[in-house]
């Protein structure tokens, strides 16, 4: 039996709501595969994985929280592969954010002011944005893949964060452990419910902001033009270099606004893991949310629910937090696998030999 | 002369996983495939031939799992991107996260344990050879074998061979499985020779380096090996000054390679003339045959 593809005559509409939800559904199938396969009641441990966490408040509130980096990060990824343009480092773009920002609790901790968090959140986004610029630039300048070239600066990124909490930036009251001083409360983000916090709403403006560019601008429309249709936008004078350079500023910011929020809020200091590879699960929630906005804060919290329910797993049922990132993965095949279906029609060929088509 | 030896040793070891892992690469990208699930497939290599070779005591075995699970892998990918002509990028970026988590989650038992050294023939491990003669057997099939002119002519323009009667997907599948056997073999040189022993993510993104290495040696077999061997030098020496200690922070010299990397890509991309003359011109476009 052999797979063939037949070319819808458009796009099915049904199909590309529907996709997500289909992929979701087939990594649940999988995950209680998964589960049964090590000996465990499937529903039971789906329910625990994938349900329990929506039952208590905090659990909610920890829920939305942990969606805050991954959506934040997440849009701006989401304009960038719409526009064709493929920044996958945000990992470390989140890191320089982190250290940007946290530049300023570490070296004037006495500057007490309502604007050191401003201070902060700016030094943040300019510390992503400058990270991102960077691959932006090289394949402007130069050519240089910007897929490895942002991937690259990932691991740089982190082992710079590593020297300076273990060298100048260690806390000297800290024990000899690799940590910076912890910051005080008028250097982290006031929290809004519970252990929710201001960055939540960042990432809800963030939502807001480019929905509104990509529906409603002439941006959006140049963005969307650069993905599907890169010689029509030539021939309208787009510039892909300034594209190129838009998409990583964008989403360098926001994954460098992503990296400050978190260590002032949840970390509350600088250490050398600051994020259990958010860079990379957002790579998963820009395409679980089909590239746009709305859909991405959605994928956020779903990817969100699979980080909380891994550690839940990890308490019920003693299976290691690692399926989580399983989980995460298996997800983004079945979303590019299901995306077939907006374009193509699939047939089971049986062996059969076609009938010839007249020639042309 | 036992010095010069000594490192030149050290630094072929360092080059041969690159190596593996980037020739595998070359022959995907000839047939027009951009796998960018490298370091999934590598991590899954790692794992797996540690386990078997843990498990059963066989190095030997140990190989033969880690290019399975490459295998194993890559036709995972193929599947989505040859079948159901996903995204390339994108189904790469999937294949790597998820040989991440996944190698995570099987070798969770095997962190700490002692590991099986695969024995070494004469004074060197075999891989090391091993790894030269798959670049001549490659360099050899691909320009001078009918075989390597089809695997072009699908890289080059799958319309063109599909109206010749050649079946791309098919080529494709086995340049894809070719690829992925070499990135799992890769993967289980480093567990059961380079550091004979499981460590988490321990490919440390070195199937990301392979793929620069590709683009730098403008998808060349030969060249593959004279970067992968510059590559391994400039980590080797990241590692000795290390012991020096010239008060360079540690941190500094383990960021070098992926400086270098970056470095690499520039100069050897902005040569419109080398990449363009090489590179194939389907590379990472999806063929659907009309019928």
């Amino acid at each position: 039996m052999r797979i063939m593809l037949e070319k819808r005559g458009e796009h099915s509409d049904v199909m590309a709501v529907a996709s997500p939800f289909i992929a979701f559904a087939l990594t649940i199938v999988t995950g209680g595969i998964i589960f049964a396969l090590r000996g465990d009641n499937p529903v039971a441990a789906l329910y625990v994985y994938f349900v329990e966490p929506l039952t208590a408040l905090w659990s909610i509130e920890q829920l939305i929280v942990k969606a805050t980096p991954l959506v934040l990060i997440g849009v701006g990824l989401a304009v960038c592969y719409m526009a064709n343009v493929w920044n996958i480092g945000a990992e470390g773009q989140l890191t320089m954010g982190a250290v940007a920002g946290g530049m300023i609790p570490v070296l004037f901790p006495a500057w007490q002011s309502p604007l050191t968090l401003v201070a902060m959140l700016a030094f943040g986004m300019a510390g992503g944005m400058i990270i991102g610029a960077i691959p932006g630039y090289l394949k402007n300048r130069f050519n240089a893949n910007e897929i490895l070239t942002s991937l690259m600066l990932v691991y740089v990124a982190q082992l710079f964060l590593d020297w300076l909490v273990r060298g100048p930036w260690r806390d000297p009251q800290g024990f000899n452990f690799p940590k910076t001083i912890t910051f005080e409360g008028w250097q982290l983000l006031p929290t809004i419910s519970g252990s929710i916090h201001l960055g939540s709403i960042f990432a809800l403006i963030a939502v807001a902001a480019l929905a509104f560019l990509m529906g409603r601008t002439l941006k959006g429309f140049e963005i969307r033009v650069a993905g599907n249709a890169p010689r029509a936008g030539r021939f309208a004078g787009f510039s892909r270099e300034r594209m190129v350079m838009f998409c990583f500023l964008l989403s360098g910011g926001l994954a460098g606004l992503a990296g400050i929020v978190e260590v002032a809020s949840t970390v509350g200091q600088l250490q050398p893991q600051i994020s259990p590879g958010y860079g990379f699960a957002a790579i998963i929630v820009a395409f679980l949310g089909r590239l746009n906005p709305l859909g991405v804060l959605f994928a956020g919290l779903l990817l969100a629910l699979s980080y909380i329910g891994g550690e839940a797993a990890q308490i019920t049922l003693g299976i290691s937090d690692k399926i989580a990132k399983v989980f995460q993965g298996i997800l983004l095949f079945y979303i590019l696998a299901c995306d077939t279906l907006i374009l193509y029609r699939i047939n089971f060929d049986t062996g059969r030999v076609p009938a010839p088509q007249p020639a042309e | 002369m036992e010095m010069f030896y000594a490192v030149a040793l050290t630094i072929m070891t360092a080059a041969t996983p690159l190596l593996l892992a980037a020739i595998g690469e070359v022959v995907v990208e000839r047939a027009g495939v951009l796998n960018l699930g490298v370091e999934g497939m590598m991590v899954m290599g790692a794992v797996c031939g540690f386990g078997a070779a843990f498990l059963t005591g066989s190095p030997w075995l140990g190989v033969v799992a880690a290019i399975l699970a490459g295998m194993g892998m890559s036709l995972l990918f193929g599947f989505l991107t040859l079948t159901l002509v996903s995204n390339q990028v994108a189904t790469g970026l999937a294949l790597t996260l998820l040989g991440l988590g996944l190698s995570g989650l099987i070798g969770e038992s095997f962190v700490g344990q002692p590991g099986v050294k695969l024995p070494n023939v004469g004074r060197i491990d075999p891989l090391i050879p091993g790894a030269i003669l798959l670049t001549a057997a490659v360099a050899y099939v691909l320009f001078r074998t009918k075989t390597g002119l089809i695997v072009r002519a699908v890289g080059n323009s799958h319309a063109s061979a599909h109206a010749l009667g050649y079946n791309v997907i098919g080529v494709r599948y086995l340049c894809v499985m070719f690829g992925g056997g070499c990135a799992g073999l890769a993967g289980g040189y480093l567990s059961l020779a380079y550091t004979p022993q499981w460590v988490e993510n321990m490919t440390a993104g070195r199937g990301w380096i392979a793929l620069a290495l590709v683009v730098f040696a403008s998808w060349r077999p030969w060249r593959t090996v004279a970067g992968a061997y510059l590559f391994g030098a400039i980590s080797i020496l990241a590692y000795t000054v290390q012991t020096f200690a010239w008060g360079i922070p540690s941190q500094f010299l383990s960021s070098l390679p992926y400086l270098v990397t970056i470095l690499a890509l520039v100069v050897i991309s902005g040569n419109r003339m080398l990449t363009r003359a090489n590179t194939p011109a389907c590379l990472g476009q999806s063929f659907v045959p009309d019928r």
